[in-house]
């Protein structure tokens, strides 16, 4: 293997005494970057580190995200854990296995072919050798860098990867403590914000004495400039402060917002920065089709409103957080603070999931504010459910016009996919603002937002190319810079929204030719095997063939992507029965994403995926009222219930002589795009805007 | 000012104010951290608890009133099959729904042993769960009842 295709976390930290470690306790003590956030991650890396060593599960504990003793792996997004994280890992893994089994022979006298391992011991000739990985760890060099060229263990090999392997994480999530709400620390202080309405809003006047008189306790109230923070040891008083706070707080220099400002139309038009991906215009010529398509903003809307801990003692700063990077998070702290780097640890502690990045890191620049005033504490600050709501960053709206030039026989020859968009990462290190900085006496700079560059997957552009064999396909890109509202990461990024429009605008240009959707995507497939082999399938478990004529409330609809056209490949197809809503029925998928590495676990994301999908689709939007979110609570935000959840089967293709490819965002796209035909072909109708809620059907139903 | 309460089977004396949300006593008096912030709101269901059988929203549940009335939260779970069969059906992502749930999924196999999944659904409904573990949520509270011992259970509700 070259340098070249050696995977990134590898090439940051090539020592493998950075990542495993064997210890007196007769324990493997992994370190990894990437973090659990609720996707199974641990268990996958516990499973390959178990595989490459021949060490038992059981006997491998795993430390994840800690700037004092993990590896810096930047942050833990867009499906690339598996794929960057656990390619690592294995190479590490079966570097130390070599060093070892190098050590052990030498020791022997013999080759190293001839030892075996089994649960970490050091075995000759079918008998033991009375060594193993403990008793010689202090006689092998783990810290020397390796170079990658260790060869893992042989596929046919393995026993525990490709196992359907239980979680390592759910006991303890079923039985009480888990999450970083859950930790206590000695001189506990909770706090809860007041926080700024908006960017650049000024805090005129505040009744201190009123909220008092709400808290019914003792109370501390912090002010830095703009930033208000409300402290009790006791929690109850702290959120009565908080839930008191806004109504005895004035604030100047408020920005104006319009509730047309919500919709994505909103932003066709504005000034933006524009590109264009693919391949360059002028686009062929012949007979044109247009149709334009939507999603408005949407929230990660975690179940638990983001909660950090930090303390300052001694001068230095430790911060417990659910952040997606440690490092990162880190970084941005030490800028804030002005401090460097050194003078702070960041604990990474599970939380629940994110989908992106919402809150998580606010709320810790948040407690470290508090914390750096307020020493030999350790402050918890916890969001609330309105601020969660409020301040997360958003999911931006897009606005997606698709332009196909069509052939005689009604295939498109030339896609161009016009995306109008917010960024889709505004984290601290790509042009964003910790949302606390924008409250101090001395405010951060202007936000630049930008977008993830085409090598790492695109952000407003990601999918936006169709992974069809189209002669030419372009994006227009205009990333709309200023948004009434923080925008960043959402699972997917732009990929829900244009795997929506490319797979829904597929299906329009088949139905005006007379073809079955399936066959028609098909065509479009030559030199692709493993999609079309996802989308065969699903057709196939869904009983495609039988789908009927549609148009009388009852429909099936298919969608395909190959998320970010180069991680897993999926296909969804969905059963709805439209009335005056739209309910789902069934939904079967698809999904080649080569090796997996727990069957299990992967299902799991396979089916959240299409019901957070689905969620999105059927029923979320943000709305806006003159100072900001107004849809801050479950009532105002509604996402799928149990009542509404359909019967899902999805089924992995066996791919494991292929490379691993993540996904645990890949039915995204395909699920919107599966719904949205669904319903056209239920109500001979198309919806084309996001959510499809009751009044949208009744739209299309009037002819609207 | 103090409580006096009966949580997972124990007598619990507790320096509080009867007003003090359910959800601040158990977690932070007593350090039972399974029952979770969601929302303060009644609408997500990470807070849900037992009071006298009953599902109850802990974060808007002054706690003196649940004086002298018997508190289950997912701590006492420990021996009941539903831990076993929500692991067993791996029905969870993040995890942070899942004490609540566990607790509502509770009552209803206390008062309905053998439930179908129309009253699962109806049971769960005031919970939310966005990763979408749904499916294996439902599907592990049907484990879980097919796991009981037959006839205990209606004993257990009335006791």
């Amino acid at each position: 293997m070259s340098a070249t295709t050696l995977p990134l976390s590898f090439v940051n930290n090539p020592s493998p005494a950075r990542w495993l470690r064997f210890d007196p306790d007769r324990l493997l003590h992994l370190a990894v970057g990437k973090v659990e956030i609720g996707q199974g991650i641990l268990t996958a890396l516990t499973q390959i580190a178990a595989e490459e060593l021949d060490v038992p599960m059981d006997r491998i504990r795993v430390l994840s995200g800690d700037t004092d003793a993990a590896p810096d792996e930047g942050a833990t997004t867009s499906s690339l854990s598996i794929e960057v994280g656990g390619g690592s890992l294995r190479l590490i893994a079966a570097e130390a296995r070599a060093r070892m089994l190098d050590r052990i022979a030498q020791r022997l006298n013999c080759a190293p072919a001839e030892i075996e391992i089994r649960e970490g011991a050091f075995f000759r000739g079918g008998a033991p050798t009375g060594q193993d990985y403990w008793s010689l760890a202090h006689e092998v060099d783990l810290v020397r860098p390796a170079a990658g060229n260790a060869a893992p263990k042989p596929r046919t090999a393995y026993r525990v990867v490709g196992q359907p392997v239980r979680r390592v994480d759910l006991p303890a999530k079923v039985s009480g403590a888990a999450f970083v709400h859950d930790l206590v620390r000695p001189d506990m202080l909770h706090a809860r914000m007041l926080r700024q309405p908006a960017r650049g809003a000024r805090l005129a006047a505040l009744d201190e004495a009123a909220i008092r008189r709400a808290a019914g306790g003792e109370l501390r109230i912090l002010r830095l400039g703009n930033f208000v923070a409300l402290l009790s040891a006791d929690e109850t008083v702290a959120q009565r402060a908080a839930v008191a706070a806004p109504a005895h707080a004035r604030w100047e220099n408020m920005r104006a917002i319009v509730p047309e400002q919500q919709e994505a139309a909103w932003l066709v038009g504005k000034p933006s920065n524009d590109q264009i991906v693919g391949d360059p215009l002028p686009a062929a010529s012949g007979k044109v089709m247009e149709a334009s398509y939507s999603r408005p903003y949407v929230a990660h809307a975690s179940i638990g409103p983001s909660c950090a801990l930090a303390e300052m003692r001694g001068g230095h700063l430790s911060v417990w957080s659910h952040t997606q990077g440690v490092y990162p998070l880190r970084a941005a702290l030490a800028r804030v603070l002005g401090v460097g780097a050194e003078t702070i640890s960041v604990h990474h502690a599970q939380g629940p999931g994110c989908y992106g990045h919402n809150g998580a890191d606010d709320a810790a620049l948040d407690a470290a504010l508090i914390a750096r005033e307020i020493p030999d504490h350790c402050i918890r600050l916890q969001w609330r459910r309105e601020e969660e709501f409020g301040y997360e960053p958003l999911g931006s709206a897009m606005a997606i016009t698709v332009r196909a030039v069509l052939d005689d026989a009604g295939r498109p020859i030339d896609w161009t996919q016009e995306v109008w968009s917010g960024s889709h990462v505004q984290r601290p290190a790509m042009g964003g603002n910790l949302l606390a900085h924008e409250a101090l006496p001395t405010p951060a700079p202007d936000p630049r937002p930008t977008d993830p560059s085409e090598a790492a997957g695109g952000g407003g552009t990601r999918n936006g190319i169709p992974h069809y064999a189209i002669p030419a396909r372009r994006v227009l890109h205009h990333l709309v810079p200023v948004t009434p509202v923080r925008t960043s990461a959402l699972r997917g990024l732009g990929a829900l929204p244009n795997v929506f429009a490319i797979e829904c605008f597929l299906d329009e240009l088949a139905a005006r030719i007379g073809a079955d959707p399936v066959a028609y995507r098909l065509s479009l497939l030559d030199g692709r095997p493993r999609a079309a082999r996802v989308i065969a399938r699903a057709a196939e478990m869904a009983g495609w063939s039988g789908r009927g004529k549609g148009g009388e409330g009852h429909g099936f609809g298919i969608g395909f992507a190959q998320y970010k056209n180069r991680s897993a490949y999926a296909a969804v197809v969905v059963e709805v029965e439209v009335d005056r809503e739209v309910r789902l029925k069934r939904v079967w998928c698809a999904a080649d994403a080569g090796l997996v590495v727990n069957p299990d676990g992967a299902r799991n994301q396979l089916e959240g995926g299409i019901l957070q999908a689905a969620s999105y689709t059927l029923k979320e939007r943000i709305t806006f009222d003159a100072t900001g979110v107004s849809s801050v609570d479950w009532a105002s935000y509604p996402i799928l219930r149990f009542s509404e959840v359909p019967d899902i089967a999805c089924e992995l293709i066996a791919a494991d002589e292929e490379r691993s490819l993540g996904m645990g965002e890949c039915t995204f796209g395909p699920t919107a795009a599966a719904i949205g035909n669904a319903v056209a072909h239920a109500l001979g109708a198309r919806i084309r805007d996001m959510p499809f809620t009751r009044e949208r059907v009744a739209s299309v139903l009037l002819g609207g | 000012m103090s409580l006096d309460l009966i949580v997972n089977g124990q007598a619990r004396h507790v320096a509080a104010a009867p007003t003090t949300p359910l959800l601040d006593v158990l977690r932070n008096e007593l350090d039972l951290k399974g029952t979770r912030y969601g929302c303060g709101l009644e609408q997500c269901g990470s807070c849900m608890v037992l009071v006298d059988g009953e599902p109850v929203f802990a974060c808007a549940r002054e706690a003196g009133t649940c004086a002298g009335k018997r508190i289950e939260t997912v701590e006492s779970l420990a021996d009941h099959p539903l831990r076993a069969a929500f692991l067993d059906e791996q029905a969870g992502q993040c995890g942070y729904c899942l004490s609540g749930i566990l607790m509502s999924a509770k009552a209803l196999l206390d008062r309905t042993p053998h439930p179908t999944r129309a009253q699962i659904v109806e049971a769960l409904e005031p919970h939310l769960c966005r990763c979408g573990t749904q499916s294996r949520i439902l599907r592990a509270v049907e484990r879980a009842a097919a796991a009981l011992p037959e006839g205990a259970q209606r004993l257990g509700a009335m006791s």
